[in-house]
C-alpha cells in the first residue's frame, strides 16, 4: 500500500525544517525519528501523561495528539529548545537543585508545562501549580519537589 | 501507536468553503478533524474505523468569540482554552467555563475544540451539558445553505446526530440573559484532572421568594446521549422549593436517566450520584 | 583547609542536567543501523491448547522475521526461582497476554497490522480466575494444589492464648492487583555480535537478572552474554524479573533476523501483559488481655501470583515476615500461601508483599482498639516490640529505635487528637465528613534471611590516570538518586570532592555483580560496599607511600596510575557476624536493618459523590541517616504518592482474564491535582552496616499510606473498611447496604 507522504515545513527550536512525512503522523514521531530530536517522550500515546509535551505557537500541546498536517508552518519548541547549548533556564537548575527530577522521563514535558504555567502566571499559587501541572503525570515524585522547583524558579515579584 | 499510517489520510482546507466543497463531492468518505484530541487517541489504540480525514484547523472564520447584545457566537474550531479566556463567557456562562476548565487539563485544551466535542457525541462529554442549560442552538453550514438547529434536539441516540455526512458545525449560539440564576457545573471523574466522567450535572434555576420560576437540568454519562431532565425539571417549575418537592424531583429524575455499568463505574452509583447533585443543587 | 563531608548534604544530582535538557538517553532514544522493530503475538485467552497459527494476508509476511518457540536455541525456560515459565508458549496457554510468538520488520506501524493478522486456533480450558478457586483447587492449573509456596512461621500456643484471652478480634482484609505504571513503557534493543554473542539494551533494574536470563535461552557461556542498562525512567520493581523475557525476545528475534532488534511495548501492552503488584487476602484472628496486650495474633496470608511462579515466594516470605508488624505478641502463628491462577504472572513492586499484609494488620489494629476501647494509638504503643524482645520469625530486635517517640511525634505533627475530636463533632452536619487515621509499621530493608549472603555482592572501585575515581557496579539508576549517593559515599570515603567521582552506567561486560536494584538495598548494601572498596583503594595509596599532607587524593592516584598502570578496589558482601538464619525452619535474623515509621493521613469524603480525597499526609520515619535530604524526602513523597494512588485511585478491572482497563485513559493513578500536601520527617538513629549508618529506604513509604487512610475514612464515616481501592462506588456501598 503506497504511503502518501507530504512535504512538511516548520520551524523547530527556532530552525526551519522540511521532513517528508505522511500527513496523519504523529507530530511526536515526525519530531523523535524524522528530525531525532528524542528529548520528547512517549509515556502513553493516549494525551493522558504529557511526557509528549511541546509547544505549538506558543501553546502546550500534546505533540502524540498532533498530525504532522497541522504541525504545517508551525513554530515547535521542544525541550532541546528551552535553553541554547550549554545554559539552562532558571526552571531546568532548580529541577535539578530541587529534586523535580527522579527518572527523568516525565521531565521534558514537565519543564515546559511549568515554564508554560509561569509564563501565563509568573506567580502562581500552589493551586494554580496543581492544577497547571495536572495533565503531565509523575510517578517517581509526588509531585512535591516539582512544586518546590517551580516556586525556586519564580522571580520575585516587583514590590 | 497501533495504526498502520498507509490505510488513513487527512488533507487539509484552505477555507470553508472548499472543505464544504469537499464534504459535497465525495459525502461520507471525509471526516472532519479538528483539535485531533479524540480522533488520534483512536489512531493510537488502532480502533480508528474512518480512513479518510479533512483537517479544519487554521480554516480561517471558525475560530473566536464574537459578542453581541443578545447572543454570543462561539465558532465551532474554538478550544477550550479560547474559551476560558473569554470575559463574557467567564462572566455570564460559567458552567461552560467550568465544563472547559475540569476537560483534561491545559495541553489538551488549548486542542480540544467545542465543535469537536459536540461532533464527537461522547455520552460523556464535558461541554455539552453546559450547552444544554444554556439553550444553545448549532449553527450548521453545507454547500446547501445554512440551518440552525436547537442543540437539544441535535443528539438523536448514541453516537447518531441530526448532521448530514456534508454539514459541519460551524458556530455555537448561546442566547445572553439568564446569568442571574443559581448554576452549578459539577463534574465527578475518576480523579480531578485528566478524567471521562462519570457522571457530570450542570443545572442553572431561577429562584425567587422561595420558588422555582424556571429550572434546566442536564447530565452526561448517565445516557446514550447527552439529556435535559425534564421529568426533574417540570416536578420543580413553579414549585415552592421545600424538602417534598426536591424529593418528588429526585424520584423524577430517576426516569430522565439510564445509567449503565461500564469500565469507570456503576449503573447502581450513578443513579445514586445524580440525585444527590440534584438535591445539592436545590439545597 | 577541612573537607565538607558531602553524606547529608542536598548536592546537586548528578544526572539532573542530562535530564532537564532531554539529553538522557533512554532505550527508544537509541537506533542501530539496520535495526528492525519487534513485537509480540500473545493469547488472547487466559487458558486453552493451542491447534493451529495462520497468518491472514493483508501484509507482506515474506519481509516480517517470524520467532515462534521451536526457535529457541537453549532452553525455553524464564530463569528465576522455578522453571516453569516458558519465553514463548508451545502448544498450551495459561494465561491471556502469554506470548507465542514474535514478530519483526523495519515498519514498526506494519507490524501492528502484521500483529492483529496473525490468528490463532485455540481450544479453550476452563480457567481458575479467583483466589477460591485456586484454593479449592477443584481444578489445578499449576502443580499439583495450585500452591506455588506455603510458609508457617510463629510461635507458642496459639490455641491456648485464645482461650484464655479477654477479647478475640477477627477480620478479612483484601487488596488489589496494582500496576507500576513507570512512565517509561518497558523496552530492549537486542544485536548479535560478530563473534555469536549477544549484546542487548535497555530498561532494567537488574542487568545481571537479564544477563542470567539470556545465557539460559541462548544456551550460551556468560562470557558471551553483555547487558548494558541505559537510562531508566522508572521501575518500581516492575522492571526488577519482567526485562529478562522482553530482552530474551528482544534477542530471539536479532537472532533469527541477523539483524538488530527493538521491542518498545505501548502503553497498553505494558500494563495488560507485565508484572503487577500480587492481590491479597488476609484474615486475621487477635487475642488480647484485659490491659490491651496481645496475647496472639494468628494470620492467614493468602496472594495471587498468577499463571507462573515468578518471585511469588519471595514477595510471601516478606508479606509473611511483616504481617505482624511492629508489635510483640508471645504466641504468633502466620500461614502465608501463593497461589496460582490463569492470570499474567504476578511480579515485583516496591514492597513486595509487606504493603498487603501491612494493610491487613493496621486497619485491623484499628478494629482491635475499637472493640477494646482504646484509641488507636494507645493500643498500638501498649504493643509495641522493644529492643531485646523477639520478632514472628524468632529475630531479636537489636534496634535501639524509640517507636513510642517516633509515633508521638507523627501525632503531633498532624494534629491528630484535636482533629479527631473537632472531626467527630462537625460530621454530624454538612456533605463533607472529616477523618484522620494512623498507621506504624516497620520495614526490613536488604535480602530476607540469608538471601545477601547468596548474592555476594561486589563493587568495585577504579582510579584513572586523570586522578578521577570510577564506580563500578551492577546498582542501576531509576529515579531513585543512585548515581548522586554512590558518588557522595565514594568521595566521602576517598576524601575527594563529588565531582572527581564517575558512576559508570551498568554494562556486565565492565560493572561486577553487585546483584539487583531491589529490596531497598542499593544505598545499605551495596553503598556499604562502595564505601569498603574505596577504604581499600586509599589503603593501597597510602601504603604505597601516595598520600601525604600536601597532596590531594586525586594526586595521589594520578601518581599511583601513573607508577603502577592500573588501580582497582574491590569489596565483596560478607555474612554479618553474628547473624543467624534457617532456611529450613524459616526463622532468625530475617534483616539486617528495619526502617521505622509512623504515617497520619487525614480525609475528607463528600456524601454527595462519595470521593475520598486525602486532605494532608504525615509521614515520620526513623532511616539511620539521611545521605541526601532532597533525595530521601523524594523517595518518601513518591512512595506515598504511590500509595495513595494504591489505596483510593488504582483498581485493575479484570474480565476474563485479562486487565479491561490497560489504559491510562481507565487505570488512574493521580494527578498534581489529586494529591495532598505531603510532609516528611526524618529520624536518624545510625545503622552500624550501613554506609554513613544509613537503612534502606526506597519501599518503606509504601507500606503505611494505605491502612492510614483506610483508618481515616473508617473514622469519618462510621464504617467498616475492609478493601482497598477504596474508590467512590464501594464507598456508597458502605454506606448504602447493597441497593443494586
Amino acid at each position: 500500500m503506497p504511503e502518501r507522504l507530504m512535504r512538511l515545513e516548520f520551524n523547530v527550536n527556532g530552525t526551519a525544517v522540511a521532513v517528508d512525512a505522511h500527513p496523519m503522523a504523529r507530530l511526536l514521531d515526525v519530531l523523535r525519528t524524522q528530525l531525532h530530536l528524542t528529548g520528547t517522550k512517549e509515556g502513553c500515546g493516549e494525551g493522558e501523561c504529557g511526557a509528549c509535551a511541546v509547544t505549538v505557537d506558543g501553546s502546550l500541546v500534546n505533540s502524540c495528539l498532533v498530525p504532522a498536517i497541522q504541525a504545517s508552518g508551525c513554530r515547535v519548541r521542544t525541550i532541546e529548545g528551552m535553553a541554547a547549548a550549554g545554559d539552562l533556564q532558571r526552571i531546568q537548575q532548580a529541577f535539578i537543585d530541587h529534586g523535580g527530577a527522579q527518572c527523568g522521563i516525565c521531565t521534558p514535558g514537565m519543564v515546559l508545562a511549568a515554564a508554560a504555567l509561569l509564563e501565563q502566571n509568573p506567580n502562581p499559587t500552589l493551586s494554580d501549580m496543581r492544577q497547571g501541572l495536572a495533565g503531565n503525570l509523575c510517578r517517581c515524585t509526588g509531585y512535591m519537589r516539582i512544586f518546590e522547583s517551580v516556586v525556586a524558579a519564580m522571580r520575585p515579584s516587583a514590590s | 501507536m497501533r495504526s498502520w499510517l498507509a490505510q488513513y489520510d487527512i488533507q487539509s482546507a484552505a477555507s470553508l468553503d472548499e472543505a464544504l466543497l469537499l464534504l459535497a463531492h465525495e459525502p461520507g468518505k471525509w471526516t472532519p478533524f479538528a483539535g485531533g484530541t479524540d480522533i488520534m487517541v483512536l489512531l493510537e489504540a488502532g480502533k480508528l474505523s474512518k480512513r479518510n480525514f479533512l483537517s479544519l484547523w487554521g480554516v480561517p472564520g471558525l475560530r473566536g468569540i464574537t459578542h453581541s447584545p443578545d447572543t454570543l457566537s462561539i465558532g465551532a474550531l474554538s478550544t477550550y482554552s479560547d474559551l476560558l479566556a473569554d470575559p463574557v463567557l467567564q462572566s455570564e456562562f460559567p458552567l461552560l467555563c467550568a465544563a472547559a476548565r475540569e476537560t483534561g487539563a491545559l495541553a489538551i485544551q488549548n486542542r480540544g475544540t467545542i465543535g469537536g466535542n459536540i461532533a464527537n457525541a461522547s455520552p460523556a462529554a464535558d461541554v455539552p451539558p453546559a450547552l444544554l442549560v444554556y439553550n444553545a442552538i448549532l449553527e450548521i453550514a453545507s454547500t446547501r445553505g445554512r440551518r440552525r438547529v436547537d442543540y437539544a434536539g441535535f443528539h438523536t441516540g448514541y453516537k447518531q446526530m441530526d448532521l448530514a455526512a456534508d454539514e459541519l458545525i460551524v458556530a455555537i449560539l448561546l442566547p445572553r440573559g439568564r446569568s442571574d440564576w443559581k448554576q452549578v457545573y459539577r463534574k465527578v471523574g475518576t480523579r480531578r484532572a485528566q478524567a471521562i466522567s462519570k457522571i457530570c450535572f450542570a443545572a442553572a434555576a431561577d429562584i425567587r421568594d422561595g420558588s422555582v420560576h424556571d429550572v434546566r437540568i442536564a447530565l452526561g454519562s448517565v445516557a446514550p446521549t447527552v439529556v435535559r431532565a425534564t421529568s426533574a425539571e417540570a416536578a420543580l417549575r413553579g414549585r415552592p422549593l421545600e424538602p417534598g418537592t426536591i424529593q418528588t424531583a429526585r424520584a423524577a429524575l430517576a426516569r430522565d436517566i439510564s445509567p449503565i455499568d461500564d469500565i469507570r463505574s456503576t449503573a447502581a452509583y450513578r443513579q445514586l450520584v445524580a440525585g444527590n447533585l440534584l438535591e445539592g443543587f436545590l439545597s | 583547609m577541612a573537607r565538607v563531608p558531602a553524606i547529608g548534604r542536598a548536592i546537586p544530582r548528578r544526572d539532573g542536567r542530562a535530564k532537564v535538557t532531554g539529553q538522557a538517553r533512554y532505550i527508544d532514544d537509541l537506533t542501530l543501523p539496520g535495526m528492525l522493530h519487534g513485537v509480540t503475538v500473545r493469547s488472547p485467552v487466559p487458558r486453552g491448547i493451542i491447534h493451529d497459527i495462520t497468518y491472514a494476508p493483508g501484509v507482506p509476511w515474506d519481509e516480517i522475521t517470524i520467532v515462534t518457540a521451536a526457535d529457541i536455541p537453549g532452553r525455553n525456560v524464564v530463569a528465576l526461582i522455578l522453571e516453569d515459565q516458558p519465553y514463548l508458549a508451545d502448544g498450551r496457554v495459561n494465561h491471556a497476554e502469554e506470548p507465542i510468538l514474535l514478530l519483526a520488520h523495519p515498519d514498526k506501524h506494519l507490524l501492528e497490522e502484521a500483529r492483529r493478522l496473525v490468528r490463532f486456533e485455540i481450544e479453550p480450558l476452563e480457567p481458575v480466575l479467583t483466589l477460591d478457586d485456586a484454593l479449592r483447587a477443584e481444578r489445578v492449573i499449576w502443580g499439583s494444589d495450585n500452591l506455588f509456596k506455603t510458609y508457617v512461621v510463629g510461635r507458642g500456643d496459639i490455641d491456648a492464648a485464645f482461650a484464655e484471652a479477654a477479647l478475640i478480634v477477627e477480620g478479612e482484609y483484601q487488596t488489589g492487583a496494582q500496576e507500576q505504571l513507570y512512565i517509561e513503557p518497558n523496552g530492549m534493543l537486542a544485536l548479535v555480535e560478530p563473534s555469536g554473542g549477544i549484546t542487548v539494551w535497555g530498561s532494567m533494574q537488574c542487568p545481571y537478572y537479564v544477563h542470567k536470563a539470556l545465557a539460559g535461552v541462548f544456551g550460551l557461556p556468560p562470557e558471551k552474554i553483555r547487558v548494558v542498562q541505559m537510562e531508566t525512567g522508572g521501575g518500581f520493581g516492575g522492571k526488577e524479573e519482567y526485562p529478562s523475557i522482553i530482552a530474551g525476545h528482544a534477542a530471539l528475534l536479532a537472532w533469527k533476523a541477523g539483524r538488530p532488534v527493538k521491542i518498545i511495548y505501548d502503553r497498553a501492552e505494558d500494563m495488560a501483559a507485565t508484572t503487577k503488584r500480587h492481590p491479597s487476602r488476609t484474615r486475621h484472628r487477635t487475642a488480647l488481655t484485659e490491659a490491651g496486650r496481645i496475647l496472639a495474633m494468628d494470620i492467614d496470608f493468602v496472594i495471587d501470583g498468577g499463571a507462573y511462579c515468578t518471585l511469588s515466594p519471595v514477595v510471601l516470605s516478606r508479606g509473611t515476615i511483616h504481617a505482624s508488624g511492629p508489635y510483640y505478641a508471645p504466641n504468633v502463628r502466620i500461614r502465608g500461601r501463593a497461589v496460582a491462577t490463569n492470570v499474567p504472572p504476578h511480579g515485583a513492586f516496591r514492597g513486595f508483599g509487606a504493603p498487603q499484609s501491612i494493610f491487613a494488620l493496621e486497619r485491623h489494629m484499628d478494629r482491635v482498639a475499637e472493640a477494646a476501647g482504646l484509641s488507636p494509638d494507645e493500643l498500638r504503643r501498649r504493643n509495641f516490640i522493644k529492643p531485646g524482645q523477639t520478632s514472628a520469625v524468632g529475630q531479636v530486635m537489636r534496634d535501639e529505635v524509640d517507636m513510642d517517640a517516633i509515633l508521638s511525634r507523627a501525632l503531633e505533627l498532624s494534629g491528630f487528637h484535636e482533629k479527631r475530636r473537632r472531626f467527630a463533632a462537625a460530621n454530624t452536619s454538612g456533605h463533607i465528613r472529616r477523618g484522620i487515621g494512623l498507621a506504624t509499621f516497620m520495614h526490613g530493608a536488604g535480602f530476607t534471611g540469608s538471601g545477601e549472603d547468596h548474592l555476594a555482592s561486589t563493587v568495585s572501585v577504579e582510579a584513572t590516570a586523570e586522578g578521577r575515581v570510577r564506580v563500578l557496579s551492577a546498582s542501576t539508576e531509576i529515579g531513585q538518586g543512585t548515581i548522586t549517593i554512590f558518588s557522595q559515599i565514594a568521595a566521602d570515603a576517598l576524601d575527594m570532592a563529588v565531582d572527581e567521582i564517575d558512576v559508570v552506567q551498568p554494562d556486565t561486560s565492565i560493572v561486577p555483580n553487585s546483584g539487583p536494584t531491589v529490596a531497598s538495598r542499593t544505598c545499605m548494601v551495596v553503598g556499604k560496599l562502595l564505601e569498603n572498596a574505596c577504604a581499600s583503594l586509599k589503603r593501597t595509596l597510602a601504603d604505597g607511600g601516595y598520600l601525604n599532607a600536601d597532596s590531594d587524593v586525586a594526586s595521589a592516584c594520578r601518581a599511583y596510575v601513573s607508577d603502577h598502570g592500573t588501580l582497582r578496589a574491590s569489596a565483596q558482601y560478607q555474612p554479618a557476624e553474628g547473624a543467624r538464619w534457617d532456611d529450613e525452619k524459616y526463622e532468625g535474623d530475617a534483616y539486617g536493618s528495619y526502617a521505622w515509621a509512623a504515617y497520619v493521613a487525614e480525609v475528607s469524603v463528600d456524601l454527595q459523590t462519595f470521593e475520598a480525597r486525602v486532605e494532608d499526609f504525615v509521614a515520620v520515619q526513623e532511616i539511620g541517616r539521611v545521605i541526601h535530604p532532597v533525595l530521601a524526602t523524594g523517595q518518601i513523597e513518591g512512595g506515598v504518592a504511590q500509595a495513595i494512588g494504591w489505596a483510593l485511585y488504582e483498581d485493575v478491572v479484570w474480565r476474563e482474564g485479562r486487565m479491561a482497563n490497560a489504559q491510562m485513559t481507565n487505570y488512574i493513578m493521580p494527578t498534581s491535582a489529586d494529591l495532598p500536601p505531603i510532609r516528611v520527617f526524618f529520624e536518624e538513629v545510625p545503622y552500624a552496616h550501613g554506609p554513613g549508618g544509613a537503612k534502606g529506604i526506597g519501599e518503606l513509604p509504601m507500606d503505611g499510606p494505605a491502612p492510614a487512610i483506610a483508618n481515616a475514612i473508617a473514622h469519618a464515616l462510621g464504617a467498616d473498611v475492609r478493601q482497598i481501592p477504596v474508590t467512590p462506588e464501594r464507598i456508597a456501598e458502605l454506606l448504602q447496604g447493597a441497593y443494586a
